[in-house]
C-alpha cells in the first residue's frame, strides 16, 4: 500500500485516498466551437506515462480536498504531492 | 527444421529412446534486416497474430518482436477464464468468435492448450444484480450466445461448494452460467501458437524491445530500432498490452488507453472440489481450480496507473474476504504466491483492433482486465487487418476512431474488472 503526502493532512495510507487520474487537464475554454477531435483528445486521450507523471489524487477519507501529486510509474515512488491549483512540475 | 508433431504414437516411440529425441518446439531465432511485417509483442495476441498472418494470409517473412521472453507478460499471469458473455451484439459476436476457435484449437495447433468448457457462472447479490445480469442472459441469447438464469439452489448444484446461505453480507440471489465458458492453459496457448507460426517460418525474437518506429515523408512506417539492430518493414502490428501507450508513442500515434496493476493469487494446491468458474462482480472474487490443483483466483486492479507489475495487498484481501464468504470452506486455505501484471485500460472497456491514422501501423489492444479469453479470436482478426489492410466486420466496430465518433461500446458493466 503506496504512503501518500496529502498537501493537507500530510502522510495517510493510501485507502484514505480515491485516485483522479492525469493532473492538469484543462476544459475546453469555448466548449461549442470544439470539435469531434478536440473533444476526444479532452474527454478520453492521456499520457498514460512511463516515468514521471503528473496526477490527481483525492483525499476522500479525510479532508475530502484534491491535490496533484507527481509519481514515478515505473516504481511508484511519489516525488512530490502539491495543492490543486499550483503549478505542475515543467514538462 | 520440421516440428514434430505431437501425438500418443510420439510420446511412445520417445519413451523407448528415454524422451532424449526431443527437439526444441521452436527457433532462438536472430533478427533478419528485413520483413514482410513485424508484430511487437510475444503474448498470445502476438504470436497468434503471426500464426493466422502466417497460416491463413500467405505471408511467412514475418517476426514476432519480444521484449522479454513470450508468454512472460499478461499471457503468462491471467487468470485463464474464457467467455463471451458480453452486452452488446458488437462484443458478442467478437468474443464468441474467439470462444469457437478456442473449442478446435488443441487440434488445429497439435498442440494441448486444455481447454475445458467447465462453465462460468457469474453472480447476482442484489435486486439490481438481478435486473442486470437477466438483462444480460437475454442480450446473450438475442445474439446467438448462450446464458441461462440459475435461482441459487440450482447455482449450488452445479458448484457445490457455493454458500447460497443468508448467514453473508451480500447472499446469492442466482446465477448466470454460460456453459460454454471455462479455462486453458495460459503458458499452452502462448507456446502453441509460437510452436505453430514458427514452423510456417515465423522469426520468434525474443530479448528485442522496439526503440523507435521510423516513418518516410509521406508519414508511412517503413522499420523499427530494437536494441538489437534496425529492421526494415512495411508494416508493423502493436499488441503490446499495458505497454501499448508507450509503443505508439513511437510513432507519435496517441491511443486512449490507461494502464493499471491488476492482480492475482494462487492457493496451495488441493483435490479437485472446484468444477466451474465462478465470478461476483458486485463483492469482487472470480476463482476456478487450475489442472493442477491451485485455486486461481482474481483480485482487482489497483486505483492508479503504475508500469510496476505489482499492486497492493489490500487488493487482493479484499477479495479474499469475498472469497471466504462465499467459499467457507476455503478459509484455513494459505495462498501460495501473489502477482501483477499491467492491463490497458480504454474508457468504454472495450478493446481496440485496427489500422492507425499512421500507414502501416496496426494496433490491438485495450483488452484491459479481459484479454486472455479474446486470444484465438483477436489474433484472427489482427491478422486479417494486417494483411489486408482493412479490418474484418466483426473488428470494423472496435476502431481509435469511435472515441471521436461518440460509437463508444460501453461493456463496464460486463466487464467491471472482474472478467
Amino acid at each position: 500500500m503506496l504512503i501518500i503526502v496529502c498537501p493537507y493532512c500530510g502522510k495517510r495510507p493510501e485507502i484514505e485516498f480515491s485516485y483522479g487520474g492525469e493532473a492538469h487537464l484543462t476544459r475546453p475554454v469555448q466548449p461549442l466551437t470544439l470539435g469531434d477531435e478536440a473533444w476526444a483528445e479532452f474527454l478520453y486521450m492521456r499520457k498514460n506515462t512511463k516515468g514521471v507523471y503528473a496526477e490527481r489524487w483525492r483525499h476522500a477519507r479525510g479532508c475530502g480536498k484534491f491535490f496533484n501529486a507527481v509519481r514515478d510509474t515505473t516504481t511508484d515512488h511519489f516525488l512530490s504531492t502539491y495543492r490543486a491549483g499550483d503549478a505542475g512540475p515543467a514538462p | 527444421m520440421k516440428t514434430q508433431k505431437f501425438s500418443a504414437l510420439a510420446l511412445l516411440r520417445r519413451a523407448w529412446s528415454r524422451h532424449q529425441s526431443w527437439q526444441p518446439q521452436w527457433r532462438k531465432a536472430a533478427p533478419k534486416p528485413a520483413y514482410d511485417a513485424v508484430i511487437v509483442g510475444g503474448g498470445g495476441h502476438g504470436l497468434g497474430a503471426a500464426y493466422y498472418l502466417a497460416r491463413e494470409h500467405g505471408l511467412h517473412n514475418i517476426a514476432v518482436l519480444e521484449k522479454g521472453w513470450i508468454g512472460g507478460g499478461n499471457t503468462g499471469r491471467n487468470t485463464t477464464i474464457i467467455r463471451s458473455n458480453y452486452l452488446f451484439k458488437e462484443s458478442a459476436a467478437l468474443y464468441d468468435h474467439s470462444v469457437k476457435l478456442w473449442e478446435s484449437l488443441s487440434q488445429v495447433l497439435n498442440y494441448n492448450v486444455m481447454f475445458s468448457a467447465r462453465g462460468v457462472m457469474m453472480l447476482a447479490h442484489t435486486v439490481h444484480d438481478i435486473q442486470v445480469v437477466k438483462r444480460h442472459v437475454h442480450a446473450n441469447r438475442c445474439n446467438g450466445v448462450d446464458n441461462e438464469w440459475l435461482e441459487p439452489e440450482q447455482a449450488k448444484e452445479f458448484c457445490p461448494p457455493l454458500n447460497i446461505g443468508n448467514n453473508i453480507r451480500y447472499p446469492v440471489l442466482g446465477a448466470a452460467l454460460q456453459r460454454r465458458g471455462g479455462t486453458a492453459r495460459h503458458d499452452a496457448v502462448a507456446w502453441g501458437y509460437a510452436r505453430a507460426a514458427d514452423a510456417l517460418g515465423v522469426d520468434i525474437i525474443e530479448n528485442c524491445e522496439v526503440t523507435g518506429i521510423r516513418r518516410d515523408a509521406g508519414g508511412a512506417v517503413t522499420a523499427v530500432e530494437t536494441s538489437r539492430g534496425l529492421i526494415q518493414t512495411p508494416k508493423v502490428g502493436v499488441s503490446a498490452a499495458g505497454h501499448t501507450s508507450v509503443v505508439m508513442g513511437l510513432a507519435g500515434v496517441k491511443v486512449p488507453l490507461e494502464s493499471y496493476p491488476l492482480q492475482a493469487l494462487v492457493s496451495e494446491p488441493i483435490k479437485p472440489i472446484f468444477p466451474c468458474v465462478v465470478m461476483s462482480n458486485t463483492i469482487h472474487a472470480y476463482i476456478s481450480q487450475s489442472d493442477k490443483g491451485e485455486l486461481v483466483i482474481g483480485a482487482g486492479t489497483d486505483a492508479y496507473t503504475s508500469y510496476t507489475q505489482r499492486g497492493a495487498l489490500h487488493i487482493n484481501t479484499h477479495t479474499l474476504d469475498a472469497i471466504c464468504e462465499l467459499f467457507p470452506t476455503f478459509r484455513r486455505m494459505r495462498m501460495l504466491r501473489n502477482w501483477g501484471g499491467i492491463v490497458d485500460v480504454t474508457p468504454d472497456r472495450s478493446p481496440i483492433i485496427a489500422k492507425t491514422p499512421v500507414k502501416g501501423l496496426y494496433v490491438n489492444c485495450g483488452w484491459g482486465t479481459g484479454g486472455f479469453k479474446a486470444t484465438p479470436g483477436a489474433a484472427h482478426l489482427f491478422a486479417w487487418t494486417i494483411a489486408r489492410d482493412e479490418p474484418h466486420p466483426l473488428n470494423a466496430p472496435f476502431t481509435i476512431e469511435r472515441f471521436r465518433d461518440g460509437y463508444l461500446i460501453d461493456e463496464a458493466a460486463a466487464a467491471a474488472v472482474a472478467h
